[in-house]
């Protein structure tokens, strides 16, 4: 607690963050002890928005469970999708077809990209900048377009099959990702220009809310988070899923653990994920985009199963226990900011409010899927 | 990490059984009847990485739950997650944690089994911070007590629930 301010009388306020607060972006509680400016403990508060996912999944058939899956991290569904369609296939032994993994990871990549520029607009406003949001939504308009025109949905995607893919990408998708990928990489300068290179922004980041490597180990903090901590960790990389090794994409890493990192990890990502899909969409295969010998009732080996992908905030693992019926027996999501948002009240200790409110930006929480 | 070193100290948080090469995949079988909880397993058991995602698992009394997270910690994993699995027919709860290694990328999975009429397991809080929210959780869902936990109100459900969703004989 270096940065506490030393009073003679020891005197601290309780102060509520939340759960209506614009700075948690959704519905977050945060009790706050405070020493004047400085925070003496956070207490996050959750459950604000908790619907028991996995009660509803021990109540239904393992493919009814798929629509849930879209509503865990809205702003990166279709990593969840992801999740819980790659494990249920890892359990019942199911083989899918190339076309079928490039456009998932064409279309997840895709969705992480809008999400980062999501993450992007809203984390410069919660430093009170406004202008940036309103480019970030627009670039993240052509994607939801784009995915729109594929999934049927803008926001709230089940789009991935157990074997494969609901739908074919029409005759305008990859010429349209394309087209998008030429814009957005026009348009990161200008990003940078204007706020990575914004004194103000520098200052409010640079050596602001430090995480260490071995912090993220103990609360097993994931993603940019982890990534900005110095450590090489992505589960397309280290724990490779679907067609990931196939294509050429870097790992961003940057070492200062302070919220600047977190923010630099999660721009050169969206550098990356225009790579991942250039290089998908002129690789694309033809073929089916659904397994031909996929079963239409699921019913895995009894068992359990663990699947693990990279959603935008970090490693998203589903983990189920089947005892060989149509329903799953168990189901646990295991979602990254839970863990992420765990080390808040450590790392928050004697900060600034105002620091800590652009640490827990940085954090780039999404409460449906803390809560679930 | 190293893989044979926590083999061998898992092994002597449980002396009695040897390690054995996973068994074959049991065919998927019709009906519910199914016995799902494996009887008499080994207590450190290899598994096949691309069936299971996992590489190790590992099966522990409950008194032994905090030296293995030590270990653990000490070979530099990481902790992902602690859940609750209802095992009624058995009249068991299980604890299942899940540990990762960033460097090797293989996940350990080390489960536990209480009494379902007196479910108590000491808490890895101290060894892994991150454990703190994801018991918290697993006391709401299932009533599971983590003994020394420093604090287990309900962290999703209700501030006043006293019920436990997860649990196979809940009804709401």
């Amino acid at each position: 607690m270096s940065h506490l301010a030393q009073t003679q009388t020891q005197e601290t306020f309780v102060l509520n963050l939340g759960p209506q607060h614009p700075a948690t972006h959704g519905v977050l509680r945060v009790k706050l002890v405070m020493d004047g400016e400085y925070i003496v403990h956070a207490e996050p508060v959750l459950g604000y928005i908790h619907r028991m996912h996995e009660k509803m999944g021990e109540n239904r058939t393992w493919a009814q469970f798929m629509p849930n899956t879209g509503r865990l991290d809205y702003l990166s569904a279709l990593s969840y999708n992801f999740g819980y369609a790659a494990a249920v296939e890892r359990a019942a032994g199911i083989t899918v077809p190339e076309r079928a993994e490039y456009i998932r990871v064409i279309t997840t990549e895709l969705n992480r990209i809008s999400s980062h520029l999501l993450w992007f607009g809203a984390f410069v406003l919660d430093l009170g900048g406004f202008t940036p949001l309103l480019y970030a939504f627009d670039d993240r308009e052509q994607i939801l377009d784009l995915l729109e025109s594929v999934t049927g949905s803008r926001l709230t995607y089940c789009y991935f099959r157990f074997g494969g893919v609901y739908n074919d990408i029409d005759d305008n998708f990859v010429p349209g990702s394309l087209a998008f990928i030429k814009r957005l990489r026009a348009r990161m300068p200008m990003y940078h220009d204007l706020v990575t290179k914004n004194i103000i922004l520098m200052k409010r980041l640079i050596g602001i809310g430090p995480i260490s490597a071995e912090m993220c180990r103990r609360y097993g903090a994931t993603g940019p988070v982890l990534r900005g901590s110095g450590v090489q960790f992505d589960v397309r990389k280290n724990e490779p899923y679907s067609v990931y090794p196939e294509f050429n994409f870097d790992i961003p890493v940057y070492h200062e653990c302070d919220s600047m990192a977190r923010y630099m990890v999660r721009m050169d990502e969206i550098e990356q994920s225009m790579r991942i899909i250039e290089q998908a969409c002129n690789k694309l295969p033809e073929g089916p985009i659904m397994a031909e010998k996929a079963p239409k009732i699921i019913k895995p080996a009894p068992g359990d199963y663990y699947f693990s992908v990279e959603a935008a905030r970090g490693s998203f693992g589903v983990r189920i226990v089947s005892d060989g019926t149509n329903t799953p027996y168990r189901l646990k999501l295991r979602s990254p900011t839970f863990s992420n948002l765990s080390l808040f009240a450590e790392a928050s200790q004697g900060m600034l409010l105002a620091d800590a409110l652009a640490l827990m930006g940085s954090l780039d929480l999404v409460i449906p899927e803390i809560d679930r | 990490m190293n893989l044979e070193k926590i083999k061998q100290a898992m092994m002597a948080l449980a002396p009695q059984a040897p390690v054995v090469e996973a068994p074959a995949e049991v065919a998927p079988v019709e009906g519910a009847e199914v016995p799902v909880a494996q009887k008499g397993r080994p207590a450190v058991l290899d598994t096949d990485y691309a069936k299971k995602g996992f590489t190790l698992d590992i099966e522990l009394p409950p008194e032994n739950v905090v030296a293995a997270a030590e270990i653990l910690f000490k070979e530099g994993l990481s902790i992902e997650a602690v859940t609750g699995v209802d095992w009624i027919k058995d009249g068991q709860l299980e604890v299942v944690y899940d540990f990762i290694d960033w460097q090797w990328h293989g996940r350990v999975v080390v489960r536990s089994r209480v009494p379902r009429d007196n479910p108590q397991i000491p808490t890895i809080s101290e060894v892994f911070a991150g454990a703190n929210w994801h018991e918290r959780e697993t006391h709401d869902f299932f009533g599971i007590k983590f003994i020394g936990h420093p604090d287990l109100s309900p962290l999703l459900l209700p501030e006043d629930a006293n019920f436990h969703p997860l649990l196979k004989d809940f009804k709401a």
